[in-house]
């Protein structure tokens, strides 16, 4: 069947870049890029597969600010058919909950069958807005999908790569998955798709757009706060073994599984 | 909470809340201090204006109504095969302090099927006040849509002010339909839970890969719920019981149908871990003296269920290949346990490791700088004490 | 930053899609291919699926050379080159086998032959040398003898870049033996036609991701169709392939010489000997500092040269020679003091460096050694000199 896919993704630094000055206690940003969160990248792929599987077409979306237009054209370039970029000042200060209700409102704009999400974005680490999604949606979901098994009329049927094993769902359709990065290898942008990317005219969606009230969006819609950012204590060393490594051993082990460690 | 304004009189545009801001959310535009579309109102620009350019603006939201109504402390009892989570236990310990801070009741919530002996005995062993159990068939395994539905109906009904789950798949996955459904703020994989004078629940979490920390509030809505990273708190002894109470609560029917269906379920352990999420790494470095050393790391790191990681020297020996490598080119890394094994631990290879719970270093050189931020370190020789080590830590594990 | 070439948007983004490819497919894999001696078919299909086979291909055959076919060729072996030169030859040979085709094919020829291999779909080979016919190609023992509509080939073709993995080969042979270098013609030739068998795989010092082999002609019979131009036009035809193929070879020696220069750059960064990096060393750093002036001129005479090449006025064969003498030249001296920079270590194959110089070599030997080049460019300033007029 022809599935309307939207995915969802968000531009982060590349937080493998960032660092803490030690002497300011800042984040240093020179030299991070904004990169396509690697986990949405998986996210993007499943769709374009999916899409070339089974038909359709694969919508990328993002709520962020205009330099988000970036990571919607790499999109484009590894396959995407069309990108929408929510963006407004109204959103500013958005957490997961206002976040996952404007991102909601736009997909219910553009229409969809099947909504994909990274399992989580690299900067925030929160894993929430995906699921946020699906209830502002009223959608059922699997989260941490790291295999499409089936596709069926109604439904499809998804691996789940949970702590201790894999769990096999079947999910109707209309639903929200959230993918981890075992499900494939995202592929390098081509040529003919970079061209398409450079191109390509983005959709544009701002809060006029999305009938939502004032209240519900950005910081007055946010129920958390960031109180404050810091940088994580130093630390201290700590015991060190010395001489035979055979007891050395047994008092790190003895150490580890004293503290749950191991 | 309040929103942030700048005073243009006072504000010389130096930059330094450019430095300051995480979230790359302020600009100078032109000869003066602008917040961008990615401001987050977190406040850091205003510690850092040294003009005192940045300003509190008052907030105008009314205080929500009603939030007194909301009391009492509560833990999301995850079970697997109607088997407590070891999680559950961490949190009841974090929850009590936060509970007897509040001076308010501690509760966990217990979802599943056949399941009265075991909450009878977590109030036996454990500081818990009571346990809301709600007994279906339905609930034997989890799904995220259903046990959403059943915790946010219960929340509606009760009020908790604080609501705690484990960051596991499962607690990452409904809570935050939880969330949504009920109305309130949720801040994911919590390692810091405290009080602060207004009585708000402080949720501190790393942010950026763990290069910084974030303390996070939910000032007007109830419940304020967190999920916490497992093998962070501590749990309480056994033994603690203070014969808290068992309710069983009898779940609406409708809200039990779920749409999804779990067809299967195998247990498996993935061999080959991503080091930017694995729990455990094992790294290796130049002090192996060669690429055939690593086995010994590799080793190690398979007895432990952990990922292999490597320090720059190594992948430029070409020892691993790049995706291995930890540090400052490579990943930043924060599992709850770190091995590093004949890594000197120069700054590079430090700032991408250093926040990982539980560090051990292995190197024969006991000046090595990588002993100032081990937890716990070895002397010796790696070909030595490695496959001790591991027989050890399976020795262990085979009992 | 990087000198301005003035290069397209559309080439810029070839160069980019070939950049990600090298480093995140290419370089990973490397070593493990030089090792095992094996065509890198799995880099291949990513190759193909990249778009990028077709950038020297005209348009109207599927690619998207435009109007700057050899340069966009440089810009993407140059890439791929960086990362590794042999896989990068998977590319470049093809381009080699099929820059007859484009150049003297007849629109038969080319629709049957070109589009596949602008999508990736099939690799193509060039096959002229011979045990006794190296540089001198005028002394090609392969014979095609004409059969009714067909010509038997029989012969034997020597260290063919592609071998075997190719689908379809420019083989050269000779149809009149009487007229010495006039009497050669070229052929398409596909793969699994009765009687082209292959031999022997060599077992190279360099490159060694590509598959190098002997093809064998034992009365294979081909089509006369698929005679490339005219009967006694083959010598011809090799000249300007290789007029247009140089380029190509010399972007391969700019990028060998530009890794290395990367690699030796980074080491001697990070190496410390006497409580600093080696860096720091003015001896070790004027090293590196010639190392790189002599990559970015290589760099600018390749695509001059490739520009010249693409406005198809006169016989650039001087300009083409010297590309590639002199940016092969660069590469092996650059790759040697590449691994003159990382010192002992350079010489383990533990490391990538030592790589770079045995890949190197073949640059210098193959598409004329540099000493045929050199007589091309001396040739071509005597009959300058005497005619008082550009060639």
């Amino acid at each position: 069947m022809a599935l309307r896919i939207v995915v969802c993704i968000k531009q982060v630094p590349d937080t493998t870049e960032v660092r803490m000055d030690p002497v300011k206690g800042t984040l240093i940003r020179e030299g991070v890029v904004s990169i396509v969160n690697p986990f949405d990248s998986y996210a993007v792929e499943e769709g374009v597969r999916l899409k070339e599987k089974h038909g359709g077409t694969c919508t990328v979306v993002t709520m962020g600010p205009p330099q988000a237009e970036q990571a919607l054209r790499d999109c484009i370039s590894v396959g995407a058919d069309e990108a929408y970029l929510v963006s407004d000042r109204a959103f500013a200060g958005s957490d997961t909950w206002a976040t996952s209700l404007t991102l909601a409102a736009a997909i219910r704009k553009i229409g969809f069958d099947l909504i994909i999400c990274g399992k989580q974005a690299i900067d925030g680490d929160t894993a929430q807005v995906g699921p946020g999604i699906a209830v502002h949606l009223d959608l059922p979901q699997a989260t941490y999908a790291r295999k499409i098994r089936e596709v069926g009329e109604k439904s499809m049927i998804i691996e789940r790569l949970l702590e201790e094993g894999v769990e096999t769902m079947e999910m109707p359709l209309p639903g929200l998955i959230t993918v981890v990065k075992e499900i494939n290898e995202p592929r390098l942008p081509s040529l003919k798709g970079k061209m398409r990317a450079k191109k390509y005219e983005l959709k544009k969606l701002t809060a006029a757009d999305l009938d939502l009230q004032p209240g519900k969006l950005g910081l007055d819609g946010s129920p958390t706060r960031v109180m404050k950012i810091f940088a994580p204590p130093p630390r201290a060393g700590g015991e060190v073994f010395k001489g035979e490594a055979d007891q050395c051993a047994d008092k790190l082990v003895a150490v580890l599984a004293k503290n749950g460690v191991v | 909470m309040p929103k942030l304004k700048i005073i243009s009189d006072k504000c010389g545009g130096c930059g330094q809340c450019v430095d300051a801001c995480p979230y790359d959310g302020i600009e100078i535009a032109g000869t003066l201090a602008k917040f961008k579309d990615s401001c987050n109102w977190c406040g850091t620009c205003k510690d850092a204006c040294p003009f005192e350019a940045i300003v509190v603006e008052e907030d105008k939201a009314p205080a929500a109504a009603g939030l007194d109504a909301y009391k009492g402390v509560w833990v999301f009892g995850e079970q697997r095969d109607g088997h407590i989570q070891r999680v559950v236990l961490e949190l009841v310990g974090e929850g009590r302090k936060l509970a007897d801070a509040r001076k308010e009741p501690l509760c966990v919530l217990v979802l599943g099927d056949k399941m009265e002996g075991a909450c009878k005995k977590l109030l036996a062993d454990y500081p818990v006040d009571k346990v809301y159990y709600v007994e279906a068939p339905e609930l034997a395994v989890f799904e995220a849509e259903v046990y959403g539905k059943i915790c946010a109906d219960l929340i509606r009904a009760k009020k908790p002010e604080i609501m705690l789950a484990g960051a596991t798949c499962a607690g990452r996955s409904f809570l935050s339909r939880v969330a949504v459904e009920v109305h309130t703020g949720l801040t994911a994989d919590c390692t810091g839970l405290a009080i602060n004078p207004e009585g708000l629940l402080m949720q501190t979490r790393p942010a950026f890969g763990g290069n910084i920390m974030a303390t996070i509030l939910c000032p007007n809505h109830r419940p304020q719920m967190s999920t916490v990273r497992p093998r962070v708190m501590k749990p309480p002894a056994a033994g603690t019981g203070r014969g808290g109470t068992l309710e069983k609560v009898a779940p609406d029917k409708a809200r039990l149908l779920s749409r999804s269906k779990i067809l299967d379920f195998a247990a498996e352990i993935e061999e080959t871990v991503n080091i930017a999420e694995a729990d455990i790494i094992v790294s290796g470095g130049r002090g192996l003296g060669g690429p055939e050393n690593f086995k010994l790391v590799e080793d190690l790191a398979k007895a432990l269920g952990g990922a292999v990681g490597s320090s720059r020297a190594a992948v430029d020996a070409g020892w691993k290949p790049y995706s291995h490598q930890v540090g400052q080119t490579g990943k930043t890394v924060c599992p709850k346990l770190y091995v590093a094994c004949g890594i000197s631990g120069a700054v590079q290879h430090l700032v991408g490791m250093q926040s990982s719970d539980t560090i051990v270093a292995i190197n024969r050189d006991p000046d090595a700088p990588i002993f100032k931020v081990a937890t716990y370190g070895i002397v010796g020789d790696l070909k030595e004490v490695l496959p001790i080590l591991t027989r050890k830590i399976l020795e262990r594990k085979g009992k | 930053m990087e000198l301005d070439y003035g290069l397209t948007e559309e080439q810029l983004m070839m160069r980019d899609v070939a950049r990600e490819l090298a480093d995140k497919k290419i370089r990973p894999v490397a070593a493990e291919y030089d090792e095992k001696n094996t065509f890198p078919w799995e880099v291949f299909k990513e190759i193909a699926a990249s778009d990028l086979c077709g950038v020297y291909i005209p348009d109207e055959y599927g690619g998207a050379g435009g109007k700057t076919p050899i340069m966009n060729m440089c810009i993407v072996v140059e890439e791929l080159s960086k990362a590794c030169a042999g896989i990068s030859l998977s590319f470049a040979a093809t381009g080699l086998g099929t820059i007859p085709i484009i150049l003297h094919g007849s629109d038969e020829q080319k629709k049957k032959y070109l589009p596949d291999i602008a999508s990736g779909k099939k690799i193509a080979a060039f096959a002229i040398t011979e045990a006794n016919a190296g540089s001198d190609a005028s002394a090609i023992e392969t014979v095609a003898k004409k059969d009714g509509d067909s010509y038997i080939l029989n012969g034997t073709k020597q260290w063919i870049s592609n071998g075997e993995v190719a689908e379809t080969y420019t083989v050269f042979a000779m149809t009149d033996k009487t007229k010495g270098a006039r009497g050669a013609s070229a052929f398409i030739v596909e793969k699994g036609t009765p009687g082209f068998t292959f031999g022997k795989k060599e077992d190279k010092m360099g490159i060694r991701a590509s598959s190098t082999r002997e093809l064998v002609f034992q009365d294979c019979r081909v089509p006369a169709a698929n005679m490339l131009g005219k009967p006694g036009r083959g010598f011809m035809i090799a000249m300007d392939t290789f007029n247009a193929s140089r380029p190509g070879v010399a972007a391969q020696a700019v990028g060998i010489a530009a890794g290395a220069l990367d690699l030796a750059v980074k080491y001697a960064c990070t190496r410390k000997q006497f409580g600093k990096p080696v860096m720091a060393n003015q001896g070790l750093g004027f090293l590196l500092a010639d190392m790189a002036m002599k990559v970015e001129a290589a760099r600018a005479l390749t695509y001059a040269t490739a520009r010249t090449v693409d406005k198809g006025e006169g016989r650039p064969t001087k300009y083409s020679a010297m590309a590639k003498c002199f940016a092969s030249d660069t590469a092996m001296q650059v790759a040697t003091d590449a691994v003159q920079v990382y010192g002992g270590y350079g010489y383990m194959r533990e490391y990538p460096i030592e790589k770079y110089m045995r890949d190197a070599k073949i640059t210098q030997i193959y598409e004329g050694t540099n000493q045929i080049q050199r007589d091309e460019i001396a040739k071509a300033l005597m009959k300058e000199a005497v005619s008082g007029k550009d060639d």
